[in-house]
C-alpha cells in the first residue's frame, strides 16, 4: 500500500517548477495531497467521533439536554466540560501530569506511556513486516503467548547468570514466535493454506495451550498455587529500569529501539528484505525475477513471528514480571496491526504510531480513573482512526484535500512538462 | 543459484494451473490420519469398564432404556466401521468419482461415539444423549447463522471477516430492544438490523471505497468490541434493570415430532431460533442455486467483470448480498441474549464468528456443508462440557482447541480442496 504510494510521489518529486512561487504552491499540495495528510486527518476525524461519543454518555450533558430549550448554554458548556475533561485528563495520564508537584510525577505518564509502547512497536514491526512482503499476519496474539510460555518458562524455570539469563530468555521468546508464525508460513507456502485464516486459528490454539500449561502443576502453573498464574520471573531473568526504581520504563524500550533500526536495515538494504518487497509488489514477476517465493513466504513469517515474540518475551520480563496469566498479551497482538497500518508498514512509521497508541493506553487509564470514561473509548478511536486511513478517499472528501493524482490547472508550467 | 532453482519452480507453477483437479486424493488420507490416530490412542492408553449411554429424559412419552457397553469393545468396534469407510473413500477416488458427503458425516458420528465409549469407560456417570444432541444444536445456532452469512458474501465475492462483529452487535441490539418491549421477537429484530448496519458499513468500505476487505473487517471487529464494551459499561450497567434485562424465548415443543424417542426432544423441544436455524439453511441453498438472484450472485463472486458485461450491476448485488448476510448473521447473534442468557455481557461472542469462518471453509463454500461444519464445531464445544461430567482424561482445553486445529487441517487442504469463489476479495473496478 505504501509502497504504491512512494512509486506514484517520487516522479513528481524530481520534477522541479520553476518559478519559486510555484515551488512553494508545489510543496503544499504535496503536503495536503500525501499520506501523512491522511493520517492526520484520520486521527483528527477519529477524535471527533470520540468526542461525540465522551459527550452523547455523559451524565451531565443529558441533564442539561433535558433543558435544552430554555437554556441552550448550559448543553454547551456541559459538552465542553465532558470532552475537555476527559481528554485533559487523557493528556495528563500520557504526556505531562500538570496536577504534578514535583518533576519525577509529572513526568512519569510520559515514561509509561513509552512503557506501554514497548510491545507495541516490535508487534507493530512484525505485522508491518508481513504486509511489505503480502502477507497480512494477524496472529500476533498467538506469537505473543507462544513466546511468553518459551520465554516465562526460562525466566522462572532456570538459574542462570545476570545478564545471560535474560538474553536466553529473550532469544527463548522470539523464536517461540517464530515458530508459532512460521507454521503459518510454511502451510501457506506449500499447500496455499491463506495465513490470515491460519493466523486467526493459531491464536486461540495458543490460547488454549497457554490455559491448559497453566492450569496444571508442573507445568507453567506456579507451584503450590492453584491459579491459572505462572511464578514470578527470575530477579536475572528481568530486564532493569532504564531510569530507575522510581520510573516503569525498562530496558524492553532499547530493544524495541533496535528492532527498528534492524527492521529498517532489513527493509531497505538488505538483499533478504528487498525481495520481502519484490514478493509483496508482484509475487509473478518476483519469481520470474529468480526469487524463490515459497521460500521467502516462509521467511517472512519467520522474521515477523520473531519480531511479535519479541513484544511477547518484553511483557513478561519487562512490564509483568511477578508471573502472568492468559491476558499477558494485553490485545497487543490486535492493536499491532493498527499500529501498521497507521504507521504505513515503515519502521519509523510503526514507532510513531506505537507511541501514540501507547499514549492512548496510558492516557486511557487515567481518564477512567479520574472522569469515569472508559478505557474501550480508546479502541474505538483507534480502530476508527485505521477504518479512515484505510479509505484516503473518505478523509480527502470530508477535508477537501486535494486528490494525490490532480495537478493545479494555473501553472502551465508543470502541464507543459506533462506533456513533454 | 536462484537463477537454476527459479526454472523448475515456474514451470511446475504453470503445470499445476494446467492441470485440473478432477477428483481430490485429501479426503482418504484426512479419514485414514484420523482413524489412525484413533486405534494408537486405544491401544496406547486402554481404559477398562463400562460405559452408559441414558437415551431417555424424565417425562418422556417413550422411555428408551439407557444402553450399557463395554468401553473398549465399542471404541474398537468403531475403529473397525471407520476403517471400512476409509476403505469405500479410497474406492471412491479409484474410480475417479468423488466421495459423497455420507461418508464424512457417518464417520464423524462413528468416531464421536467411538471417543465418547473410550472416554467414558469405567466411570459411573451416563451420557446424557438427548441433553449431548440439544446442547449441541444450540451451540451451533449462532456457528451456522453465522456461517450462512459468511456463505451469502463470499459468494458474492466480499470476505466477511465481520461475522464477529454482526453476531456481537446483534447480541447488543438484541438485549437493548428486548429488554425496552419485553419481546424477544422485537429483540431479534433489532440484531438483524444491527447485523445490516455493520455489513452496510463493510460494504461501504470495501466496496466503494475498495478498502481491503481482510483489513475493514479485522478492524470492524476492532471496533465493535470497543464500542459495545464503552456503551456496556457507559449505559447498560448503570441501567441493567430497564435496558439489559430481556425476556427470553420459551422452549416450544413440536407437536407430534417432539414424540419421537431421543431425537424428538433434542430437536425439536427448542426455542423458535432453532427452528428457524433449521429453515434458514434450505432456504439460503435453494436461493443460492435455484434462483435468478443466486445465479446472479454467484456471477459476481465468479467472474465479476462478465456478470458486468451481460448487465448485472456489480456493486448493487453485493450491497443487497452483504445486507442480507447481515440480517441472517443478526439473527445468530440475537440467539446470545434472547436464548442463552437474559443479559448482554463484555464481548459475550467470544470468537464464535471466527469459528463461522471456519465452518464456511471448511464447508466449502456451500451453505449445507458450512452448516455440517457449523453442527460439528458445536458439538465439539459441547462436548468438554460432558467429558467433563464422567471425568474424562481429555483436558477440555484440548477439547476446546479442536475447532480451531480441525480449520487449520481443512484449510491446509487435507480435507479435500477448498476453492474460494474466483473473485472473492477483490473489489470490482469498472473500467
Amino acid at each position: 500500500m505504501s509502497a504504491e504510494q512512494t512509486v506514484a510521489a517520487q516522479p513528481r518529486q524530481q520534477k522541479e517548477p520553476e518559478a519559486g512561487n510555484n515551488r512553494w504552491r508545489e510543496a503544499l499540495r504535496r503536503i495536503v495531497s500525501g499520506s501523512w495528510a491522511v493520517s492526520l486527518g484520520a486521527v483528527i476525524l477519529a477524535v471527533i467521533v470520540g468526542s461525540i461519543m465522551i459527550a452523547a454518555t455523559d451524565d451531565g450533558v443529558r441533564t442539561a439536554i433535558g433543558y435544552f430549550g430554555s437554556r441552550p448554554g448550559d448543553t454547551f458548556s456541559a459538552v465542553g466540560k465532558a470532552v475537555g475533561g476527559a481528554y485533559a485528563a487523557l493528556f495528563r495520564g500520557a504526556v505531562w501530569d500538570f496536577h504534578a508537584t514535583s518533576f519525577t510525577n509529572a513526568i512519569r505518564p510520559l515514561t509509561n506511556s513509552l512503557t506501554q509502547a514497548t510491545p507495541l512497536i516490535t508487534a507493530g514491526l512484525g505485522v508491518a513486516v508481513g504486509f511489505r512482503a503480502g502477507q497480512f499476519n494477524i496472529g500476533g496474539r498467538g506469537q505473543m503467548l507462544m513466546a511468553a510460555i518459551a520465554g516465562g518458562w526460562i525466566g522462572f524455570g532456570l538459574n542462570l547468570p545476570p545478564v545471560v539469563h535474560m538474553l536466553v530468555a529473550i532469544a527463548a521468546g522470539i523464536v517461540g514466535g517464530a515458530i508459532w508464525a512460521g507454521i503459518a508460513g510454511l502451510l501457506k507456502a506449500t499447500t496455499g493454506a491463506h495465513e490470515v485464516i491460519v493466523t486467526i486459528m493459531l491464536n486461540y490454539v495458543a490460547f488454549y495451550i497457554l490455559g491448559y500449561l497453566l492450569a496444571t502443576p508442573g507445568l507453567l502453573q506456579a507451584p503450590g498455587s492453584s491459579n491459572p498464574k505462572t511464578a514470578p520471573m527470575k530477579p536475572n531473568a528481568i530486564m532493569p529500569h532504564l531510569l530507575g526504581g522510581k520510573f516503569n520504563l525498562h530496558w524492553g524500550f532499547v530493544f524495541a529501539l533496535v528492532a527498528v533500526a534492524f527492521t529498517w536495515w532489513l527493509l531497505e538494504r538488505s538483499k533478504l528484505g528487498f525481495q520481502f518487497r519484490a514478493v509483496g509488489e508482484n509475487p509473478a514477476a518476483a519469481r520470474v525475477a529468480g526469487i524463490d517465493v515459497k521460500r521467502t513466504t516462509v521467511y517472512v513469517m519467520l522474521v515477523a513471528g520473531a519480531l511479535v515474540g519479541l513484544a511477547g518475551v518484553t511483557q513478561v520480563l519487562g512490564t509483568t514480571t511477578t508471573g502472568f496469566g492468559d491476558g499477558i498479551d494485553a490485545g497487543v497482538g490486535f492493536d499491532a496491526i493498527t499500529v501498521a497500518l497507521l504507521g504505513r508498514s515503515t519502521p519509523l512509521g510503526v514507532l510513531g504510531a506505537a507511541i501514540l497508541f501507547g499514549a492512548f493506553r496510558s492516557g486511557g487509564a487515567t481518564m477512567q480513573a479520574a472522569v469515569g470514561v472508559p478505557i474501550e473509548i480508546v479502541e474505538v478511536v483507534q480502530a476508527l482512526i485505521v477504518l479512515f486511513i484505510a479509505a484516503p478517499p473518505l478523509v480527502r472528501a470530508v477535508f477537501r484535500l486535494p486528490q494525490p493524482g490532480s495537478r493545479p490547472r494555473r501553472t502551465t508550467s508543470t502541464a507543459a512538462e506533462v506533456a513533454a | 543459484m536462484s537463477t537454476i532453482t527459479a526454472v523448475p519452480a515456474s514451470a511446475s507453477v504453470s503445470a499445476d494451473l494446467r492441470h485440473v483437479v478432477v477428483v481430490s486424493r485429501k479426503t482418504p488420507i484426512a479419514l485414514a490420519i484420523i482413524t489412525a490416530l484413533a486405534a494408537l490412542l486405544y491401544a496406547l492408553a486402554p481404559r477398562p469398564g463400562y460405559t452408559h449411554f441414558r437415551f431417555s429424559e424424565s417425562g418422556d412419552p417413550v422411555h428408551v432404556p439407557t444402553l450399557t457397553v463395554d468401553g473398549m469393545t465399542t471404541a474398537w468396534l468403531s475403529v473397525v466401521i471407520i476403517t471400512a469407510l476409509v476403505v469405500v473413500s479410497v474406492a471412491y477416488v479409484a474410480a475417479k468419482r468423488k466421495v459423497p458427503v455420507w461418508v464424512p458425516i457417518v464417520f464423524a458420528l462413528v468416531a464421536i461415539v467411538g471417543f465418547l465409549a473410550w472416554a467414558g469407560a469405567g466411570s459411573t456417570a451416563e451420557y446424557p444423549v438427548v441433553s449431548l444432541l440439544r446442547g449441541s444444536m444450540l451451540l451451533a445456532v449462532p456457528l451456522v447463522f453465522g456461517a450462512m452469512g459468511g456463505v451469502i458474501g463470499e459468494r458474492a465475492g466480499v470476505v466477511n471477516i465481520a461475522i464477529e462483529s454482526q453476531l456481537l452487535f446483534g447480541a447488543f441490539g438484541a438485549a437493548i430492544f428486548g429488554s425496552l418491549t419485553h419481546n424477544p421477537y422485537v429483540g431479534t429484530l433489532a440484531a438483524i438490523v444491527a447485523g445490516v448496519l455493520v455489513a452496510l458499513v463493510l460494504g461501504v468500505f470495501a466496496i466503494k471505497y475498495r478498502v481491503d476487505q481482510i483489513i475493514v473487517g479485522v478492524v470492524l471487529n476492532v471496533l465493535v468490541y470497543g464500542l459495545t464494551d464503552f456503551l456496556y459499561s457507559q449505559v447498560l450497567v448503570p441501567n441493567g434493570t430497564t435496558l439489559n434485562t430481556t425476556v427470553r424465548f420459551e422452549r416450544l415443543a413440536i407437536p407430534g415430532l417432539s414424540q419421537i424417542p431421543v431425537i424428538g426432544p433434542a430437536l425439536f423441544r427448542q426455542t423458535i431460533l432453532v427452528y428457524v436455524m433449521y429453515i434458514t439453511v434450505p432456504i439460503v441453498w435453494f436461493a443460492l442455486y435455484r434462483t435468478r438472484w443466486g445465479l446472479r450472485l454467484r456471477a459476481v463472486g465468479e467472474h465479476p467483470q462478465a456478470a458486468d458485461t451481460v448487465g448485472i450491476k456489480v456493486e448493487r448485488v453485493r450491497y443487497r448480498a452483504l445486507a442480507i448476510a447481515g440480517a441472517v448473521v443478526g439473527i445468530g447473534g440475537a440467539y446470545y441474549t434472547m436464548v442463552s442468557v437474559q443479559s448482554f455481557g463484555r464481548e459475550m461472542t467470544a470468537g464464535a464468528g471466527y469459528i463461522a469462518l471456519a465452518a464456511v471453509i471448511f464447508g466449502k463454500w456451500d451453505p449445507v456443508r458450512a452448516a455440517l461444519a457449523a453442527l460439528l464445531f458445536g458439538a465439539a464445544t459441547n462436548l468438554q462440557g460432558t467429558l467433563s461430567v464422567v471425568g474424562a482424561p481429555v483436558p477440555s482445553q484440548f477439547m476446546l482447541m479442536l475447532p480451531y486445529v480441525v480449520t487449520i487441517l481443512a484449510v491446509a487442504g487435507f480435507v479435500g480442496r477448498s476453492r474460494a469463489p474466483a473473485a472473492d476479495g477483490t473489489p470490482y473496478i469498472k473500467e
